[in-house]
């Protein structure tokens, strides 16, 4: 599975993308930034307010709770300032 | 009707966008330009970064644009969103809605740009005046509430 991040979301981890391999039990968004936060600071930092970092799932917003299975591509970034 | 939706770093030109919806057309009978520039924020910023997410982007324009081709009679619709550096003075997005009275295209664009701001994944960030980077801009909670009157 592909992660993307965007803006302040990617300066905070460090890195444009990667790709993850999940162990089992991550299943909603919100279980995978449990398990990023798990894997350093950079992580803890860029997640630290929960609530904050904003999710698409193959370039579709989607909620916490949105189960990510079949995903290719999954995306963290702020609250949009565009426009 | 198919929507106009171009993501691109290069300027636009608005008139030129606005006389191209309208060429050849007899049906239409009214046209709202929306145009959000680049201010400098009273001399201290020499210009916006906006950073954007391809694929994205142009995904989750189209939706909007549909969801207001659902919701108003539109004859016409072109949206164009810049990214990368931006001076002051200088256009980042053009709203174009055409319609055959008034109301629909003002309701329109307005629906457009209050999705496009919550909605659409650009960021902007100020480069300043002495050089230095600033700040990521941050998202206004005046914005999120102007999206969801549209519910």
């Amino acid at each position: 599975m592909k992660l993307v991040y965007f803006a302040w979301v990617r300066e905070r981890v460090g890195r444009t993308d990667e790709q993850v391999v999940l162990p089992e039990g991550i299943d909603t968004v919100a279980d995978l930034v449990g398990w990023l936060k798990g894997r350093g600071e950079e992580y803890e930092y860029a997640f630290e307010n929960e609530g904050v970092v904003r999710a698409a799932l193959d370039h579709v917003h989607v909620k916490p709770e949105a189960r990510i299975a079949g995903a290719q591509e999954i995306a963290f970034f702020p609250p949009m300032t565009g426009g | 009707m198919a929507a106009t939706i171009r993501i691109q770093a290069e300027p636009f030109d608005a008139a030129a966008a606005t006389a191209a919806l309208t060429e050849g057309r007899a049906d239409i009978g009214a046209v709202v330009a929306f145009t959000g520039l680049c201010r400098d924020e009273g001399g201290r910023l020499a210009a916006l970064e906006l950073e954007h997410y391809p694929g994205m982007a142009e995904a989750e324009i189209g939706r909007i644009a549909a969801q207001a081709q659902t919701r108003w009679p539109l004859l016409g619709l072109t949206i164009i969103h810049r990214f990368g550096r931006i001076v002051p003075g200088e256009g980042i997005v053009l709203v174009l809605t055409a319609s055959a009275h008034r109301q629909a295209a003002f309701e329109a664009a307005s629906f457009l740009m209050d999705y496009l701001k919550t909605h659409a994944p650009f960021w902007k960030r100020e480069h300043l005046k002495d050089g230095t980077t600033g700040a990521w801009v941050e998202a206004k909670e005046a914005d999120d509430r102007a999206a969801e009157k549209w519910r």
